[in-house]
């Protein structure tokens, strides 16, 4: 039975993806996105229902299907490892999947290769949960690899906008980076303990003395740096905002609710390793907290609404990496949920507000959509407030459990962690008050078109914003359903925050820094009315940030360049070399052969004139041997 | 003993197929008409087979001539084939010179 459960939930968004890509276009648009979303919500169920019952029976379900490869004493099997943590996992892929499936119906009626987009996202719905729900090492790697691919098929979907296929391979390619890590952690892993399965590497590694330590550091670290390629971490982060290229629903479900979150997922499935490991876990909070206010300062700047939301998401990514740093596993899980609710229905808004203005994303050219999509406008307001930390939304809660953490952790990661979460409110309202406040800054025609975006979008926006508001309810303290949800999963038992003056403290002071980024948002944008400058105009630091703090030309300079011009020398001096020298070969060939070719003329007297000739050699040879 | 050989030297039999060889390979090297070519093929092998019949006298031992007796046997084979040859070409070309021969050119 249960396996019967795991494999609909695994294959029916395959089934989707196939029917889809193979019979798509015959079906036509509205049934093609029916059947995508059908499909991903049969899995949704599914899920629901494994859920109902891990969550009484407190067992997870383990499904071995076949063994899958056997070399000497190494041994893989096939399976599923369906445990708190991956149903959890594929609660929210799944839910916000069909959410998001059922936006893109409306979003995307009007792209004439619909169906293949739904192919996409059924494919990637597939990838995502052979990820979470592998019971080992390789099975979630193929589904890291599925989704990355998913990920590059999907931020190049407008195929014929040569930088939005830049922005893919980008994509595409960091994330290599990354995967080449994890390759190398799987394998130390695998060469060390000789299994890559997540219960008997555990029991291993809790119970062996024999591996060096060394290694399991090294592993630990490798594991890691795949993390930060799938999670947009420093210093790979720099495709997820070029990701933005994709349309809309892919920025929402990709990149920011699912497919980013997938590092973590994989460092809380691993927390035994990365337990053992405090070094590495030490380097992983402080990239965290880089991360965080690195993102969230060029987040600051930035113009296009879609950027500045892609720079928040690897900001909130830092933050819950900050978390895992600090081992508080349950605390970065529970921030995943709530930004994965906040931050795909403000992806979702934005993609209306886009919807409505006709594919303008720049801030500067919206304002005034208060009056006229006043859905989009609440929802994305509440997922503002959300994310911002303000009471008593989801945000809040998650929010405020990572500072707690990193307060008792170390005091600089707290204060990192804040000054980020401060420019988070910030940046957050001034995208809010831009875009819906004011008068609208763009064309006539624009302005005559503008309406309120039709049921679909608008539903999906309703049910996330209500999960932003709520969500906080599943770990609240002192009632932290979570926390004992997760806790079989952890070897090192969290502790729990006891509410205590520092607590309250703590909470008021994030609570007072979301105000206050909100207030100077409010004052400067709403009150004054400023506009950001034109991209000309923009000077000082402001354009150091406008600018990404440069680490695009960085890149491009330390990495991009040298191996341009190494394979513009492999072009011209090797290649050349050894082609010559192949085709040299053929045609010192060829020569030879013209010139033998005379030989044959056919005239039997040079024939018999030859034959006699060797015959009188053979014979003077024979005589000379003599 | 009553041997040839006594009368007429070895060496002078050794001339001779020299000689006739020689005549046999110049035939073969100048002429054109197939015929002539084929005669002196003919010429060449006979020459080695009276070298075979001297030296088997000289030596005392039959085998030479009995090979000899073979040799003879597939040269009139191989004559009664290159003779149908040769006229199934002067039927196809009109002319049996061998510089006309040349439809297997390379």
């Amino acid at each position: 039975m249960d396996t019967t459960l795991a494999l609909v939930l695994v294959l029916a968004p395959f089934a989707g993806f196939l029917i889809n890509v193979f019979f798509g276009k015959t079906l036509g648009k509205s049934v093609s996105g029916t059947i995508g979303t059908l499909s991903v919500a049969v899995s949704f169920v599914v899920s629901l229902m494994l859920f109902m019952q891990v969550n009484a029976t407190k067992t997870p379900i383990q499904i071995a299907l076949f063994d899958w490869i056997q070399v000497g004493n190494f041994k893989v099997d096939f399976g599923f490892l369906l445990d708190q943590l991956s149903l959890l996992w594929l609660l929210f892929v799944t839910g916000i999947g069909s959410l998001i499936h059922l936006y893109s119906i409306s979003y995307m009626h009007d792209d004439e290769k619909m169906h293949t987009f739904f192919a996409y996202l059924n494919l990637f719905v597939f990838f995502m949960i052979t990820l979470v729900v592998g019971s080992n090492l390789l099975i979630m790697f193929i589904g890291w690899e599925g989704v990355g691919l998913c990920s590059y098929l999907l931020i190049g979907f407008w195929y014929k906008n040569q930088e939005y296929n830049d922005a893919a391979k980008k994509a595409f390619i960091m994330n290599r980076i990354g995967d080449l890590g994890l390759l190398i952690g799987i394998f130390i892993l695998g060469a060390a303990f000789s299994t890559v399965d997540f219960a008997t590497l555990k029991t291993a590694l809790e119970t062996s003395n024999s591996v060096n330590p060394n290694w399991i550091v090294l592993a630990a670290l490798a594991l890691f740096i795949g993390a930060c390629g799938k999670s947009a971490q420093i210093p790979l982060y720099t495709w997820l905002p070029d990701a933005m290229a994709g349309p809309t629903p892919v920025s929402a479900l990709i990149h920011a609710a699912t497919m980013v979150t997938a590092g973590i997922f994989m460092v809380t499935r691993m927390n035994f390793l990365f337990s053992l490991t405090p070094e590495v876990q030490t380097i992983i909070a402080v990239i965290g907290a880089a991360t965080a206010l690195v993102a969230a300062t060029i987040a600051l700047v930035q113009n296009d609404i879609k950027k500045v939301l892609a720079y928040s998401t690897v900001s909130q990514l830092g933050l819950m990496f900050l978390a895992l740093g600090c081992g508080a596993y349950q605390v970065a899980v529970f921030h995943v949920i709530t930004h994965a609710f906040f931050k795909a229905c403000l992806f979702l808004g934005s993609g209306s507000v886009i919807h409505a203005l006709h594919g303008e994303q720049d801030m500067r050219r919206m304002g005034g959509l208060k009056k006229v999509m006043p859905i989009t406008y609440i929802t994305m307001l509440i997922s503002s407030l959300a994310i911002s930390g303000i009471f008593p939304l989801a945000g809040f809660w998650s929010k405020d459990e990572i500072l707690m953490t990193a307060f008792h952790h170390n005091i600089a990661l707290w204060v990192i962690g804040s000054i980020a979460s401060i420019m988070t409110a910030f940046y957050m309202f001034r995208l809010m008050f831009l875009t819906f406040w004011k008068d609208f800054r763009g064309t006539e025609e624009q302005k005559h078109h503008l309406h309120e975006s039709p049921k679909l979008i608008t539903i999906p926006l309703i049910i996330l914003a209500i999960l932003a508001a709520i969500g906080g309810a599943i770990n609240l303290p002192g009632n932290a359903w979570l926390n004992h949800y997760l806790a079989p999963l952890f070897s090192v038992a969290h502790q729990e925050h006891v509410l205590g003056t520092t607590e309250y403290m703590l909470m008021g002071i994030a609570l007072a820094g979301g105000i206050i980024g909100i207030a100077i948002a409010y004052m400067k944008y709403a009150k004054q009315g400023q506009l950001p400058e034109e991209d000309a105009q923009i000077t000082g630091f402001s354009k150091v940030l406008y600018d990404k703090y440069y680490v695009d030309e960085v890149y491009e300079f330390l990495f991009v360049k040298p191996i341009n011009a190494l394979s513009r020398f492999f072009r011209d001096y090797i290649e050349t070399a050894v082609s010559g020298f192949v085709f040299g070969l053929g045609k010192a060939t060829m020569v030879l052969g013209a010139q033998g070719r005379k030989v044959q003329n056919g005239n039997i007297g040079l024939y018999l004139f030859f034959f006699v000739l060797g015959v009188i050699a053979i014979i003077s040879y024979l005589f000379l041997a003599q | 003993m009553n041997n040839i050989l006594n009368h007429i030297g070895i060496e002078n039999y050794i001339f001779l197929s020299v000689i006739l060889f020689c005549i046999g390979v110049f035939g073969v090297l100048y002429r054109r008409n197939a015929i002539i070519v084929f005669m002196s093929i003919e010429i060449m092998l006979n020459a080695v087979n009276l070298l075979f019949v001297a030296f088997s006298t000289y030596h005392q031992d039959a085998q030479g001539q009995v090979f000899v007796f073979f040799s003879m046997a597939v040269a009139a084979a191989e004559v009664a084939v290159g003779l149908a040859i040769l006229v199934s070409i002067f039927r196809n070309l009109g002319s049996i010179d061998i510089d006309n021969l040349k439809k297997l050119k390379g």
